[in-house]
């Protein structure tokens, strides 16, 4: 029982990972409609300048993570207006490109900039010289960085739903999401929308680095691009676009894939995790939370 | 607009795929003609290199492949600063004269083949084969195709000396190619002597192994361990894989050692996964005996670790930094007064290869001017020759035989207070 009580601790903390990665996938998808294949890379270049910040300059790792998220936000602004906003009109396959072409211009820009020696990366959350509560003697662990990766997850999921159903960008995003050319005649402006919602993004992926490499500490310059994909297939699996779909999504492939190596093989058990995304991609095509939108003629 | 770009892509994608294709050819043409008893001629630039070295006849080319970038880097960079002191002090004495080159293989193997070419057309006469396994199975192929003498400082996998029976089916997948030659130990010979060790010196009853089982190194350790486990007696309480896409979390791993009893984990990995191993199980307050391979040397440089987390690892390598050995304290000195590192077994290994084939080609009586051809047979008669014993960093007395694997005896190191102490 205490076994599979560990199992499923350890997967929700490694389905949290994949939640907040998930949450900003989600919300580029949801409102640009285009699939940001560098953003798990933007996550590995905010786990860099959090790391760089906290233990070269030794800041506090709160003012890393701000500083993390204000380089990201920028990064994502930079490569918005750079290689996306001049093919808004250009087919959608050509945009998926050039983000695959983004993924790995900032891949080797990393190994250029910082070598891909792998970096250790420090341990914030702890508390009082503990990284986490045990119960049991110590035959059941829970880790600081799950607790504040669940706690952020939700806060995110929150306040990102709060914004686009109450506030006027919000729903100049979900107009913008609906149908671009109506969005424009009623007077929103469209470009300006989507940079934002990148903006908005890639300050979350800045948030989802740091907690990536807070539970998984080996930071080199492609961190980021497997549990990027693994993030990719949780937004998927919970429905693309759907904010809440990203959390129970990301839980849930978590979930399956340390049970999965626990009780069934630790030699299949990516197969499985992606025998399950088609088995419920072929019962529920738009993923568990995903709403289908009929097109009216 | 949409055409044009449409175009555009597709001439990109053409350019790729003519790209990628592009390296075949090179690679192909030597196999083709696999004659291995006369030199490879095509190659206009194939004559021995003494035309660009200063006119010298005594100064012998001699090339390697390793990864200088990239994550292996640092077992690339290593050997090839080995390689540097002992071809510098090979210089010194006056007599024969080394030129080494080094090209970066990325720890990949069509960039290894690549790298091989390019050392190919600068003129080398003698190959250190590559650093890291994966690239030195590819360019032994080819430098047994093209006859080039061949001794690898630490691509421990079978697969790069060929003719051994794989362990589970017992039967040879690659033939041997005759002029390839190791300076490390064999996978299956690491594997077996670290069952030996743990059993001769009582570390462990109950034993669980972590492996990487889509890595051909980890799996070759991982199953000649098993064999002699079995043969030992030794109980393997718990199995336990991942691959590079689920190299994050070892929760389940370390939990299923943890449950069933096992006292020590034996972990045939590079470091990089070993150190989240560490981390994970000190994280959950398991605290077993953990016994590394020689793919662990390395994890107390990496930056921001905390190296007490490996205190008390144990790892068997043929070298070790803080010997008593005059040798070995000289090197060590030298490579620190140069490269501000201590080195580990990779330097130590490549600076016993050009040292090797030193003596070789002294006892050989070869002289600059020949081919590699020429080179490649008398150095095989040497180093498969009864009398040649070789002494350097790694052991003492060293053979070689016709299968191409060293035999020496491994070192047992602890880490103790962030730095590898030896064990006896």
């Amino acid at each position: 029982m205490l076994t599979f009580l560990n199992h499923l601790i350890s997967g929700i903390s490694l389905g949290s990972v994949y939640a907040i990665i998930a949450l900003g996938y989600t919300m580029v998808y949801g409102i640009a409609k285009m699939l940001n294949f560098a953003h798990g890379d933007v996550i590995m270049v905010g786990a860099y300048v959090c790391f760089f910040m906290v233990s070269s300059f030794g800041l506090h790792p709160i003012i890393g993570i701000l500083l993390a998220m204000v380089v990201c936000t920028l990064l994502g602004i930079v490569i918005e207006r750079l290689a996306y906003k001049p093919l808004r009109q250009a087919p959608s396959l050509a945009v998926l490109i050039t983000a695959i072409g983004m993924s790995y211009f900032l891949q080797n820009a990393a190994q250029l900039l910082w070598t891909s020696n792998y970096k250790m990366f420090p341990a914030f959350f702890t508390f009082g010289g503990k990284n986490g509560v045990s119960f049991f003697d110590g035959r059941l662990n829970l880790s600081w960085t799950t607790i504040v990766t669940i706690l952020a997850c939700l806060v995110i999921m929150v306040v990102l739903t709060l914004f686009t159903d109450k506030t006027k960008l919000g729903k100049a995003m979900r107009a913008c999401s609906e149908d671009k050319g109506a969005a424009q005649l009623m007077g929103i402006n469209v470009n300006t929308t989507i940079s934002v919602t990148f903006a908005i993004g890639s300050a979350l992926a800045a948030v989802a680095g740091v907690l990536l490499c807070s539970a998984y500490p080996t930071l080199m310059p492609t961190t980021g691009s497997m549990p990027g994909i693994k993030a990719f297939t949780a937004a998927v699996f919970g429905g693309i676009g759907s904010i809440p779909g990203a959390l129970l999504g990301g839980i849930l492939l978590g979930i399956i894939e340390i049970f999965a190596k626990a009780y069934i093989s630790t030699q299949v058990s990516d197969a499985i995790v992606f025998a399950v995304l088609i088995i419920v991609l072929l019962v529920k095509p738009t993923g568990l939370l995903g709403k289908q939108i009929r097109e009216k003629v | 607009m949409k055409k044009a770009f449409a175009l555009l892509l597709a001439v990109a994608t053409l350019l790729c795929c003519l790209a990628g294709c592009a390296s075949d050819p090179a690679t192909d043409t030597p196999a083709t003609s696999d004659t291995p008893d006369t030199p490879a001629t095509s190659d206009t630039n194939d004559t021995p290199a003494t035309s660009d070295t200063n006119g010298s006849n005594n100064t012998f080319v001699i090339g390697g492949t390793g990864p200088l970038t990239g994550g292996a880097a640092i077992y690339g960079n290593a050997a090839m600063h080995g390689a540097e002191i002992a071809v510098e002090e090979i210089n010194a004495l006056g007599g024969i004269q080394f030129k080494l080159m080094y090209e970066d293989d990325a720890h990949d193997a069509e960039k290894a083949v690549n790298a091989y070419n390019t050392l190919k057309d600068n003129g080398m006469q003698i190959f250190l084969g590559s650093v890291t396994s994966a690239p030195g199975v590819a360019t032994s192929a080819e430098a047994y195709a093209d006859r080039y003498f061949y001794l690898t400082p630490s691509a421990s996998s079978t697969d790069v000396l060929g003719g051994v029976a794989n362990p589970l089916t017992g039967t040879v997948d690659i033939a041997r190619k005759d002029n390839i030659f190791q300076m490390c130990f064999m996978d299956p010979n690491q594997g077996d002597a670290s069952a030996q060790y743990i059993k001769d010196n009582n570390l462990g009853t109950k034993i669980a192994v972590i492996y990487k089982n889509d890595d051909v190194y980890s799996t070759g350790l991982y199953n000649s361990f098993k064999n002699k486990a079995d043969a030992l007696g030794l109980e393997i309480v718990s199995t336990t894989t991942f691959t590079t896409d689920s190299q994050t979390d070892f929760s389940v791993q370390i939990n299923d050692a943890k449950d069933n009893g096992a006292d020590l984990v034996f972990l045939p990995m590079y470091y990089d996964a070993a150190s989240l191993i560490l981390t994970q199980a000190n994280a959950i307050g398991y605290a077993p005996k953990f016994f590394g391979v020689d793919g662990m040397d390395g994890i107390l440089t990496v930056e921001g670790f905390d190296t007490s987390l490996a205190e008390g690892v144990m790892l068997l390598t043929p070298f070790n930094a803080d010997s008593t050995d005059p040798a070995a304290q000289s090197f060590v000195q030298k490579y620190q007064e140069r490269y501000g590192d201590i080195p580990n077994q990779f330097a130590a290994d490549n600076y016993d290869c050009i040292y090797a084939i030193y003596e070789a080609l002294t006892k050989a009586g070869a002289t600059a001017d020949m081919d590699h051809a020429t080179l490649c047979d008398l150095l095989i008669q040497q180093f498969t020759s009864p009398d040649f014993t070789f002494s350097g960093l790694t052991g003492e007395n060293m053979t070689w035989n016709t299968d191409g694997f060293v035999s020496k005896s491994p070192k047992g190191m602890v880490i103790q207070n962030g730095a590898y102490v030896g064990m006896d």
